[in-house]
């Protein structure tokens, strides 16, 4: 089923003497328990394409439709519940408040939705079982590493069951163990417990955990590979390939 | 360069601390509107006898300047090196870049300079507006004639400003600078990379603590309030320390308890935006202990001040109606020789060149008995304590009352042969002399037993006062005097006169005629002490709460606003998690309320004991119409830290929202 519909969106930026598309007249979908990653060298529009579907930034022209509705449509108090309920955020610095522990910044995503106090407890407890951070949901967040802060981060993401995750460089600030486990995570919230995710990346060692790539250029879709059946390896060689040939970095590649 | 640095970093921050910039100019506007009422009175009619109070208001108001200055000054190098803290950053860029110490210090000096000037120009103009209103109160206080009055300006009101600020101004660049040449370039770097660390104290030492000193503070309420016949100096003193001690303690362990207690209400703590609210509560308070310990205070003075000076006042205005029936009271006093009985007053009026019946309409004549052998102690008892032994008791004969009565407007009083009623108003005597009247109705002097008509004292007074201060005098059947001595040889009566001209003149004669041999108490004379008295209290009252208020609430609103501009990315943060902007302005004004509240919250119970401590010690005053003063007292209360309480809010809100991009 159909959950992500991008139609046909356009982002420009300045005005008309300089004008920037940031997204050039982009279409794709994401299908109900999909990990779809997005990549794309720097400048080439992945960030403003997560914002805009996100509903943080607002599209030029075309239309966003997840589960049918057009939420580039959506104002005000419409916008804020369709990120509160439909939507889960991983961001690269994490983005937790430093005044709550780790517990309260989870607690925070589902109190603000008006769960009853007595719920969140219970399910502060799965989540942090599926993400490995139950002896950390005490400390505060200076207190923690950067990958269990992103651990974290994915539990307050998740706990709220979103229609979609967006994770924006989720790996960005974490060293290579750690990325490995989040990465490893996310996989497990896909197949396990169904969670749509899209994840903006530039990195190919993360996108090769996705089951499908995007890849963008210059704000338009450059080329897009299914998974299917490859192995993980089988899959980043593939990856690799393409970036070479979207003339990404050697950085890329490692 | 330098100096388009300054006006640079001047503009950017004026948006957000516009709330300080604008406390300043409060503040010289007040130093200069009180300053200056010496100059302005100076160019009203004033009776003679105003004038001499109105000399010791400005001398008093002078005195008062000199703290107010220091409590200004506190509050600039506070604020000044508060706002320097929140610069590290852009110092250490400045220094990356190779400025020096000496430029950098430069910058601030020059920025220092700028806001002070705006200060003090915007200060003075607003104030010189100001202090034109000041005279209707200054007028309408002293009474005076207001028709002559024009626009004044007080040079000296403004050199006196000038002068102060310019000083405290100095002493905070002195103070920045000194920071400056103590700064190392890597603390500065490391500054705004330090994590927000969350410090909860030992829940059970808070709640000991707490505890503790809960019951200290009440044992010193206790003292105050109601043990206030054993209060000496020496208690009063430590009493005063402890409570600020204990105030401090409580809001350590407030700080850390606050959050505790809501945590442990697990229901409330998640709720909406409840944890996110209450740890930023809780982490303001706990970096400001001392501050909040000392705005409590602050406020704390400033409440019983405003309070028991309106209530003195107005009590003085009042009582004079009602206390000084009269024109004028001359007694002979049995001082080191025996009054001279034979002698009445036409007599004395006649030696002294003034023919009583000439200048007076109506009079009476009076003596005050007392006995040698009954002092206050034989009334009240030897539980009383051994102060009373020296106090003499006061006797009157009932017919001597009576016509005294008349003459004052006053019901008059029957005796039978075996009786007495005790008159006495002030209020900690009254209660002394009814617990003795309930238990022991009887006494017994000059060899008669006498009865109390009631089993009270009545509400009363022989001799014309500004106060109710009558300690108490007894009204006896005539034949019980026979055997007492006179104490004084009273006469009380109204002038011959029709205008108030005639009424100064003839008072004038009089002050003059009785003042070198006999004690003479005039209405016009206790009238000017008591409007001069009155308008003094509330002038001190004014400059004080005031000033205190606006301290207070400026640091409040500076480390609120200081707060927010470190809040800005947790706000963005929860926005972008969805969380509705009813939610979040909802959030910053509890916020903002509760870190108002607290204080206030805490000196507003201290003031319920401070006040009754008040009213006791003010009794001779009287403290009439303490609703009313506690009412004007919570007016400019609100309007003053209510106002601050509100910018304060709407500036936060201001760069909150600022920031968002939706």
């Amino acid at each position: 089923m159909e959950l992500l519909k991008v139609d046909q969106i356009e982002k420009y930026y300045g005005n008309k003497s300089s004008l920037t598309k940031a997204i050039d007249r982009l279409s794709f979908s994401v299908k109900e328990g999909e990990f779809v990653a997005i990549m794309g060298a720097s400048g080439s529009g992945k960030t403003t394409l997560l914002n805009c579907i996100s509903t943080i930034d607002s599209v030029t022209a075309g239309h966003i439709y997840l589960e049918n509705e057009d939420i580039t449509k959506l104002k005000g108090k419409g916008l804020n519940r369709f990120r509160r309920e439909k939507l889960g955020f991983i961001f690269q610095d994490f983005n937790l408040l430093d005044t709550l522990t780790a517990y309260e910044n989870i607690a925070l995503a589902l109190s603000i939705q008006k769960v009853p106090a007595a719920k969140i407890d219970a399910e502060i407890k799965t989540v942090a079982a599926q993400l490995g951070i139950e002896d950390v949901l005490s400390k505060y967040p200076y207190q923690m590493s950067g990958g269990q802060k992103q651990r974290v981060a994915s539990a307050r993401a998740i706990i709220t069951k979103p229609k979609l995750i967006l994770a924006d460089e989720p790996t960005g600030a974490l060293d290579s163990k750690s990325s490995k486990m989040l990465l490893e995570r996310l996989g497990y919230l896909n197949r396990e417990c169904k969670a749509t995710i899209m994840m903006v990346t530039h990195d190919s060692f993360s996108a090769s955990y996705a089951g499908r790539i995007i890849f963008i250029k210059d704000g338009q879709l450059f080329h897009e590979i299914n998974r299917g059946t490859d192995s993980r390896k089988e899959f980043f060689d593939k990856i690799i390939d393409v970036v070479t040939l979207l003339g990404g970095d050697a950085n890329d590649a490692l | 360069m330098l100096f388009k640095i300054s006006c640079k970093n001047i503009r950017k921050s004026m948006r957000d601390y516009a709330i300080y910039f604008f406390t300043l100019v409060i503040g010289v506007s007040i130093f200069y509107v009180f300053n200056a009422i010496g100059t302005q009175m100076g160019f009203m009619k004033l009776a003679d006898d105003t004038r001499q109070i109105s000399e010791l208001l400005v001398t008093l108001i002078s005195m008062l300047s000199i703290f107010v200055a220091i409590v200004l000054g506190l509050l600039i190098v506070y604020a000044s090196r508060f706002l320097m803290k929140r610069r590290n950053h852009e110092f250490a860029i400045y220094m990356t870049l190779g400025m020096s110490k000496g430029r950098i210090s430069m910058i601030l000096v020059l920025e220092t300079m700028l806001i002070g000037i705006g200060s003090l120009v915007c200060g003075l103009l607003l104030g010189i507006g100001l202090s034109q209103l000041m005279s209707a109160l200054v007028a309408n206080l002293f009474e005076a004639d207001m028709t002559d009055y024009a626009f004044t300006v007080s040079c000296d009101a403004i050199v006196k400003t000038l002068l102060c600020f310019v000083i405290i101004y100095l002493v905070a660049m002195i103070f920045n600078s000194l920071i400056i040449t103590r700064m190392r370039l890597i603390q500065l770097i490391q500054s705004g990379q330090k994590s927000e660390r969350v410090h909860l104290h030992n829940p059970v030492l808070c709640v000991l603590i707490f505890v503790i000193a809960s019951a200290v503070l009440g044992r010193c309420y206790y003292q105050v309030g109601w043990d206030y016949a054993n209060l000496t100096t020496r208690k009063l003193l430590i009493c005063i320390i402890c409570g600020a001690i204990c105030t401090f303690l409580v809001f350590w362990s407030i700080s850390g308890l606050l959050l505790r207690l809501v945590m442990m209400r697990k229901k409330t703590y998640y709720r909406g935006l409840n944890a996110f609210t209450f740890r930023q509560i809780s982490s303001k308070v706990n970096t400001m202990v001392l501050s909040m310990s000392v705005i409590c205070l602050m406020l704390f003075i400033t409440i019983c001040t405003l309070a028991a000076g309106f209530s003195v006042r107005n009590s003085l205005n009042h009582d004079l109606k009602t206390q000084c029936p009269v024109d004028m009271e001359v007694a002979a006093v049995n001082g080191s020789k025996p009054v001279d009985l034979t002698k009445d007053w036409v007599m004395r009026g006649h030696e002294c060149g003034f023919p009583i019946d000439d200048y007076m309409s109506d009079y009476v004549q009076y003596c005050l008995y007392y006995f040698k052998d009954y002092k206050a102690s034989d009334f009240l008892g030897p539980e009383a304590g051994d102060r009373w032994d020296t106090m003499i008791e006061t006797f009157i004969g009932v017919s001597d009352y009576n016509r005294l009565a008349q003459l004052y407007g006053k019901d008059s009083i029957e005796l039978s042969a075996d009786e007495f009623v005790l008159l006495c108003d002030f209020k900690n005597m009254t209660d002394m002399r009814n617990d003795r009247l309930a238990n022991n109705r009887e006494i017994t002097v000059g060899g008669t037993t006498l009865k109390s008509k009631y089993d009270h004292c009545v509400d009363g007074f022989v001799q014309i006062s500004a106060q109710h201060i009558n300690m108490g005098v007894f009204v006896v059947p005539d034949e019980t005097l026979q055997n007492a001595t006179v104490n004084l040889m009273v006469l009380s009566g109204n002038y011959r006169a029709n205008t108030d001209a005639q009424k100064k003149s003839v008072d004038k004669k009089a002050l003059k005629a009785f003042e070198h041999d006999y004690l003479i108490n005039t209405k016009i004379d206790i009238a000017n002490a008591s409007i001069g008295l009155g308008a003094i209290i509330t002038f001190i009252g004014l400059y004080i709460g005031i000033v205190f208020l606006i301290a207070s609430g400026a640091i409040l609103a500076l480390k609120e606003l200081s707060e927010s501009v470190d809040s800005i990315h947790r706000y963005e943060m929860l926005r972008k998690i969805g969380v509705d902007e009813r939610d979040l302005t909802r959030s910053l004004f509890r916020q903002t309320g509760i870190f108002f509240l607290l204080p206030f919250a805490v000196a507003a119970i201290h003031s319920v004991f401070g006040m009754k401590f008040a009213v006791n010690t003010l009794e001779i005053f009287g403290t009439g119409g303490l609703p009313e003063s506690i009412a004007a007292s919570a007016m400019i209360l609100a309007l003053i830290y209510g106002g601050y309480f509100v910018v304060t809010y709407l500036c936060a809100k201001a760069i909150v929202r600022d920031n968002s991009r939706l």
